[in-house]
């Protein structure tokens, strides 16, 4: 038998995150290391998958399964395929970068490090998942520390609401699209949750056109789609800087890949009846994101509203039903998560020192905090779409999508990134250029743990900008298995 | 030695990217190391397009115009590759940006903060400013034509005059604007076609009966409008009227070498995009529209002047004068466009006289707008004003300043010797048989070229002196007057015998489109 590592990359911070809470409270350093060396072993696990998937195999690799309640045809079924091993990896990166920005956590380091382990281990079950039973229960398992992480740590003023509504609003999410996943295992008559069997288990149209805009609507909600938008700014600005960098980092994405591999690879008809809807959508998406965005004087919503835009163009990308829409999308995912993650973390550390978030109260920040001025420029060249970086790299497939699908889409999203490049200009002066305040004349630079976030985060970001083929061959392998079950639907 | 040989254009090309590298982990603080290690690290691309030079046959294949040619798998599965050529179009314009460089950073000597961001920032302009004169594929194009616009930004912004911030947010978002029709047009014909390499397209997309689309538009319209997003983006860079306005700010506040090699290299971006991607991928809609491009053109050359004259700015006046002097380089492709698919031997005659004149254009407006944006900039770091009425009579304590500037001007207005004289005529006398009203109209704006140079000159160095500046002003120095001294002796050069440049861009134009 093989080593099972989708399993111990699972339950590695699984177990950590049960252990920690085991651990005494006061034994910090153990506390913090443990943490850690979860997140390096599921960051080295993430890498050596990434680097032995057999591309040119294709399909879904690594595979486990157990049968778990063989009567409901309920199995531990895992596995992972182009698209969704970037974002394993993404995970991978994600969590390490959040543990080491969140080192001087004071309040319960204990709780808030043992739930953070529990999110990561959420979000890459979901990522791997084959079985839709165990899709929907490791996309459960992150409400309770997601919620208590918020109210408990996040910020004073706005946690108890943006708690309260993230849940709420993910939670109507989840119960759409459980209401669409029972549908589709008692439409499909097979009595099995596996969804390589669902795939194939040829729903009529109608009863796709039916059920599709419940598991891909509940799903998306998770993933910013408009109009069901505003939890994710509210929630994400509330949450503390390492939950602020999962949410919008990695489980932005669990939404957005849940509802391709449950809502359009399941049934791919009702997504071809629906796609006009959610091309419209996501283009509201793009542009008002970015102009609510661009009026921001919170510099972590200008952060959250960004959010919301990219990931109209990953929506986007998914309803063109295309080949490079899809492949865009897929990168989008992994370059809007490293982007986004970069810049929470470089929010939290400006709030930190500054302890403010107003952009007018703010300034001259590159003279403190060098490091920090870079990574959000690398971070804000990304948003934009310039060439070199990742985000080029995932939007110019998205618009070739569109142009296929739908060319006033394309016309109307490219907005998007002009209003993006004012606003990412306009923070980028107000926060670390123009006059430093006196009051923010005694703030110290950046530690060397932010600095490694932000440099090996930074690197990824301009590597795949620089060389598409280190991801995309991936992604397109991964694509393929769609275009096929679109093709056959 | 042979890998850097079969390589050479990517050497040119990221050389100054790989010493930006290095240059990251040298810490700020030794001043020198980051001077003279960007200035010798810019000589190696100079160098190298002088071997590049050497070996470029003077008499290619029509049939395969590019040289150097490198090609590999760079993004795969949207059919873009890493596809770089030069022919005789693009080589003068590398070797301007290779030459300039190097100039502008020895200019740049007098910077006296952040020197270590001012060096990276500068070298990795150059990159991005060579990878558009050497792309054969046309997101590689885009990728080059956007990134130089990162550095450049944060150049003037960080070290820019008073209204910097401004100036460069306005330059930015005005050209990335200009930029989204030419994105959208690209995505749209490499959707069509199947790919983005130039040298495809170039045989596809002019002939292309239906679009892969659904948009519902006759093909013809969807042409014109991807004809217009080539135009406008490149419009704003030349700048063309009515999209000048960003230029007069970003010019005047962006500090000295940045405005160099604005004025010097990146207007010739827009240029260039005229020449290599409109006229071959747009010819039909080139020729149905040529006479609105002459317009406009005429109406840069004598509004530029216009404008010039009316500046007391000096740094403004300068920059006024760009519009006026690329005016002559569009009105030239205008005229080109016009006489698509002619074969009468007068009228082709009349086409390579005005495209060889708008591409020595170009590498003559390249050297007189560097050089005298360096001259405004040692004269304001001296007096701290750029204020003409402020100055006056310099000429008598400034004496080598004063004969330097005189001939930077003259190359600048077109006296008969001097490099500007030959392109000008050459873009005039090809231009004239085809549009004879707007070569006619573009003499006036040629007078009025004259005017503002000898305003300025007046202004500056002769009438009374102004007391407060004696013994205030020093000369210029050796090493300003060595940053002068090549353009000065290219100026002369091109002036005397331009045959050793003319003669291969002539070669290229002949097949252009």
């Amino acid at each position: 038998m093989q080593f099972p590592i989708l399993s111990v990359l699972i339950f590695t911070p699984l177990a950590a995150a049960l252990i920690l809470l085991l651990l005494p409270e006061d034994k910090k350093n153990w506390i913090k290391g443990l943490a850690l060396a979860a997140g390096i072993i599921v960051l080295a696990l993430s890498i050596w998958l990434y680097a032995s998937y057999d591309i040119a195999a294709g399909g879904y690799q690594f595979q486990e399964r157990v049968d778990w309640l063989p009567a409901l045809g309920i199995s531990y079924f895992v596995g992972v395929d182009g698209i969704s091993l970037p974002l394993v990896f993404l995970s991978g990166l994600v969590i390490i970068s959040g543990v080491l920005v969140s080192w001087h956590v004071h309040d319960r380091p204990r709780e808030f490090f043992s739930f953070l382990m529990f999110l990561g281990a959420s979000v890459v079950g979901v990522f791997c998942s084959l079985d839709l039973f165990m899709l929907f229960f490791f996309f459960e398992l992150a409400v309770f520390p997601k919620y208590l992480m918020i109210v408990t740590w996040g910020s004073p003023k706005t946690r108890e609401y943006g708690g309260m509504k993230l849940t709420l609003y993910l939670f109507i999410g989840s119960m759409l699209a459980l209401i669409g996943a029972l549908a589709i295992y008692f439409g499909s008559g097979l009595h099995t949750f596996d969804m390589l069997a669902l795939e194939n288990a040829g729903f009529a149209v109608a009863f796709q056109r039916l059920w599709f805009p419940f598991v891909f609507l509940g799903f998306a909600i998770l993933g910013g789609i408009f109009p069901f938008h505003s939890w994710a700014p509210d929630g994400h600005v509330a949450a503390p800087t390492a939950v602020s960098m999962l949410l919008a980092g990695v489980e932005m994405k669990v939404g957005a890949f849940a509802a391709l591999r449950v809502g359009i690879m399941l049934l791919p008809e009702g997504a071809r009846q629906w796609a006009w809807l959610i091309l419209i959508l996501a283009t509201v998406n793009v542009v008002y994101g970015a102009f609510i965005a661009l009026i921001q004087t919170d510099f972590k919503y200008v952060i959250g509203f960004s959010s919301v835009s990219h990931m109209g163009l990953v929506l986007i990308g998914f309803a063109t039903l295309s080949r490079e829409g899809l492949i865009g999308a897929g990168m989008q995912m992994f370059s809007h998560g490293v982007m986004t993650a970069l810049f929470f973390s470089i929010v939290g550390m400006v709030y930190d020192r500054a302890h403010t978030r107003d952009i007018a109260k703010l300034g001259g920040l590159v003279r403190k905090m060098p490091w920090a001025a870079i990574g959000f420029i690398v971070g804000g060249l990304v948003s934009m779409g310039m060439p070199g970086f990742s985000g080029f790299v995932a939007e110019f497939p998205v618009f070739m999508g569109a142009w296929r699908a739908a060319p006033v889409v394309a016309v109307i999203a490219i907005l998007g990134i002009l209003i993006t490049a004012g606003y990412i200009f306009l923070v980028i002066r107000r926060v670390f250029f123009s006059e430093l305040p006196d009051e923010l004349a005694g703030v110290q630079d950046v530690t060397v743990r932010d600095k490694i976030v932000i440099g090996g985060l930074s690197l990824v970001m301009i590597g795949l900008g620089v060389f598409p083929s280190l991801m995309v061959p991936m992604i397109e392998s991964g694509v393929k298995t769609i275009l096929a079950i679109l093709g056959g639907a | 030695m042979e890998f850097i040989e079969n390589h050479l254009l990517t050497f040119i090309l990221f050389t100054p990217t790989v010493a930006a590298l290095v240059l990251l982990f040298i810490p700020g603080k030794y001043i020198k190391a980051f001077r003279w290690g960007a200035l010798a690290a810019s000589l190696i691309p100079f160098v190298l397009t002088l071997i590049a030079w050497a070996q470029f046959n003077p008499d290619p294949n029509p049939a395969a115009p590019f040289q150097f040619v490198e090609q590999s798998a760079w993004y795969a599965a949207i059919n873009a590759s890493y596809h770089l050529g030069i022919d005789g179009i693009s080589l003068p314009m590398v070797l301007l940006t290779t030459l300039l460089t190097p100039l502008a950073l020895l200019a740049s000597f007098s910077i006296k903060e952040r020197i270590k961001p001012y060096m990276i920032l500068f070298l990795l302009l150059e990159t991005g400013m060579l990878g558009v004169f050497m792309a054969l594929d046309l997101i590689l194009f885009f990728v080059f034509w956007e990134i130089g616009l990162v550095p450049m930004y944060f150049l003037i912004a960080q070290w820019g005059g008073s209204n910097r911030n401004y100036a460069a947010l306005k330059f930015v978002l005005y050209t990335m604007g200009g930029s989204l029709g030419l994105l959208l047009a690209i995505q749209l014909m490499g959707v069509s076609v199947g790919s983005f390499d130039l040298i495809t397209l170039t045989e596809k997309w002019p002939t292309l009966q239906s679009l892969a689309v659904p948009i519902g538009i006759p093909i013809e319209t969807v042409k014109n409008i991807a004809f217009w997003a080539f135009v406008i983006a490149f419009a704003i860079k030349v700048p063309v009227w009515p999209f000048h306005t960003w230029l007069p700010d970003a010019h005047t506040e962006a500090p000295t070498a940045g405005s160099m090699i604005l004025a010097g290299v990146m207007l010739k971006l827009g240029a260039y995009g005229f020449l290599r991607l409109v006229l071959p991928l747009f010819p039909a809609e080139a020729q149905r529209f040529a006479w609105v491009l002459a317009a406009l053109a005429v109406a840069a050359i004598i509004f530029g002047a216009l404008g010039a004259l009316a500046q007391n700015d000096f740094k403004r006046l300068v920059a006024y004068s760009s519009i006026n002097h690329m005016g002559f380089v569009v009105l030239a492709v205008a005229a080109a466009a016009a006489t698509w698919n002619t074969t009468a031997a007068n009228t082709l005659l009349d086409k390579n006289l005005a495209l060889s004149g708008a591409v020595l254009q170009m590498f003559n407006h390249g050297l007189s707008a560097a050089g005298m944006f360096f001259l405004v900039g040692v004269i304001y770091e001296r007096s701290h004003t750029r204020n003409l009425n402020e100055m006056g009579g310099l000429y008598a304590i400034l004496p080598v300043y004063g004969t330097v500037l005189i001939f930077t001007a003259m190359a600048s207005l077109g006296l008969p010797g001097l490099g500007g004289f030959v392109s000008e005529f050459l873009v005039v006398r090809g231009v004239w048989p085809i549009f004879t009203v707007a070569a006619a109209l573009s003499m006036i704006g040629l007078f009025f070229t004259g005017a503002y140079i000898l305003k300025a000159l007046k202004l500056v160095l002769h009438g009374p002196l102004n007391t407060r500046w004696e013994g205030h002003l020093t000369d210029i120095n050796l090493r300003e007057l060595v940053v002068m001294a090549p353009l000065m002796v290219l100026m002369l050069l091109i002036g005397v015998w331009p045959a050793w440049l003319l003669d291969m861009i002539n070669q290229a134009v002949a097949f252009l489109f």
